[in-house]
């Protein structure tokens, strides 16, 4: 595959903007059926458990994707400690992508529920039934998903920082088209 | 002061570009804010339900929220066949033992109260399939449930908690909103004549809420269920003590098993599967769909029903939730309840401790 010098590579691009609308679909769904006693739980609810781990999976062939064509080097003049918060974040998602949906199936396994991805389709647990490895999972996967959604707005407002006032082509990366830096 | 006209154009511009970079970010997380209910202060959340039970009937750490007196039991199904036809969830499977873990208990949020304090005891069943699928399902010992939508359950809750100055409900509070809820009639005829029973043995238990069977076509059959108690009730009356329930069960089981025969009832076009206020009528289609069979009985605090949450939406292929608004809140409520407590019984920060001057809260 051919990849245009200062841009991401065109799979990183497609897998970039599929799963951003996945994961962020998935954090609303996440906090609406906790915070719901309608029939919108359980709908949600169905939809949670599947998506998580199709995010998983889309998570481990991103990584791949990323370790095989390397990203284009961030503008040089870039200050360092931006620098810094950058690659700190990207790496913070990647690592929060893939450890939502394992605490998620983990919590799940601790409680001694059946973890269902369909009406028939059964996850094995990968955690012994435990009550207090259920409580602390199940925090965890809600404290991780607030600094998930807090890493997307600084991800977002950065993201808007490089495209509109540095314009320095970092969201044209990403964007793809024809634009020039 | 005035400034060249082309620098204050310039800085005009760069503020309008600077708005999207943080209006943008705040607009999702306004939105993520009204999704998780913490700016939609009116909402009603499974969080509020399970603060007014606590609110009615106090914290006690470690405890389900409500039905917080109770005792584990086990043993297992042996079906009949009988439903195979209409479910194609294996624990309905001709022959098939399935196994069981239980829970008796009697409704409220206080594990102290005594046995004759209301005249409903529940049931509640964890069927684990070979495949790893799992039938849970909660039921009483009443025909219908009083209300019919979590709104509704909620104004029941909060009419009841009582006054700070008597600690009884406010008579009051009650009789608006029996008055203002009409549908909780079929209830209350229930309940007038209702006596507190001497057994959980000797009690049936219904589901309330419709469910729906998938059979192998895939055609859905709306169904309610229903735990007949094998046991005559003996007309006893209850013990003058507030602990009776425990001891009746295990002197039972000491003899030997228990039985209840699971009865399904089909529904006919236009019975209402989402109003667990109103029975169906009594010549509807009824299948024997087994046997349940008890054999043990363990404390509550260590016996295998203390980590299970029953959540009468996890369900076995071949079952299916109905369009019944209870079933979500019911779920979503006792998840709330489910992480409360087992954060107790982690001792995680945050959560409620038993206080030194209050009962024992080693029991569950």
């Amino acid at each position: 595959m051919k990849t245009t010098p200062g841009m991401f590579a065109l799979p990183a691009r497609i897998l970039h903007w599929l799963m951003a609308a996945l994961i962020l679909a998935m954090l609303f769904i996440g906090v609406g059926m906790v915070a719901s006693v309608s029939e919108r739980h359980a709908w949600l609810l169905r939809i949670h458990k599947p998506l998580g781990i199709a995010i998983l999976l889309l998570a481990v062939v991103r990584l791949a994707v990323r370790l095989r064509h390397p990203p284009p080097p961030l503008p040089a003049d870039l200050p360092a400690p931006q620098k810094l918060a950058a690659h700190a974040s990207h790496w913070l998602l990647y690592a929060l992508m893939i450890a939502m949906p394992l605490v998620g199936w983990a919590m799940l396994s601790a409680g001694g529920y059946p973890v269902m991805l369909s009406e028939s389709l059964r996850l094995p647990p990968i955690v012994p039934a435990s009550a207090t490895a259920f409580a602390i999972l199940r925090h965890l996967h809600g404290w991780l998903a607030m600094l998930l959604f807090l890493t997307f707005l600084a991800h977002l407002g950065a993201a808007l920082y490089h495209g509109l006032i540095r314009r320095d082509g970092v969201l044209a990366s990403m964007l793809g088209g024809t634009r020039k830096s | 002061m005035t400034q060249p006209v082309s620098s204050r154009k310039y800085r005009h511009g760069r503020w309008l570009r600077w708005a999207p970079v943080v209006a943008v970010p705040a607009a999702f997380a306004l939105a993520f804010g009204y999704a998780g209910g913490w700016l939609a202060p009116h909402r009603l959340t499974p969080k509020r339900l399970i603060d007014q039970f606590q609110a009615n009937a106090g914290v006690h750490p470690g405890y389900r929220r409500n039905h917080a007196k109770g005792v584990c039991v086990s043993g297992y199904f042996q079906s009949s066949g009988q439903a195979a036809a209409y479910s194609v969830a294996q624990v309905f499977t001709p022959g098939q033992r399935t196994p069981v873990v239980g829970r008796f208990a009697i409704p409220g949020g206080n594990p102290y109260a005594p046995d004759s304090s209301v005249p409903i005891r529940s049931m509640a069943l964890r069927f684990t399939q070979a495949d790893g699928q799992q039938w849970r399902t909660g039921m009483n010992s009443m025909p219908v449930f009083p209300v019919a939508t979590p709104q509704a359950f909620y104004a029941q809750l909060q009419a009841g908690q009582p006054d700070p100055a008597t600690g009884k409900p406010d008579p009051a509070k009650l009789a608006a909103f029996f008055a203002a809820h009409p549908e909780t009639a079929a209830f209350r005829a229930w309940a007038r004549t209702a006596k507190p029973s001497a057994s959980f043995a000797t009690d049936s238990y219904w589901g309330l809420n419709a469910f729906e069977f998938v059979d192998s076509d895939g055609t859905r059959h709306a169904v309610r269920w229903q735990m007949v108690a094998q046991a005559a009730a003996d007309g006893a009356t209850p013990p003058d003590n507030p602990d009776y329930l425990d001891a009746d069960l295990r002197r039972r089981l000491a003899q030997g098993p228990l039985r209840w025969t699971l009865r399904v009832t089909l529904a006919n076009p236009g019975d209402p599967t989402d109003d667990a206020t109103r029975a169906w009528p009594a010549d509807r289609t009824t299948i024997d769909a087994g046997t349940l069979v008890l054999q043990a009985t363990e404390a509550q605090d260590s016996g295998p029903c203390r980590d299970i949450n029953y959540d009468p939406t996890v369900l076995p292929d071949g079952i299916a939730i109905s369009d019944d608004p209870l079933l979500p809140a019911r779920s979503a409520a006792y998840a709330d309840s489910y992480l409360r407590r087992t954060s107790e019984e982690a001792h995680l920060p945050g959560a409620a401790r038993p206080s030194a001057n209050t009962q024992p809260e080693a029991r569950r």
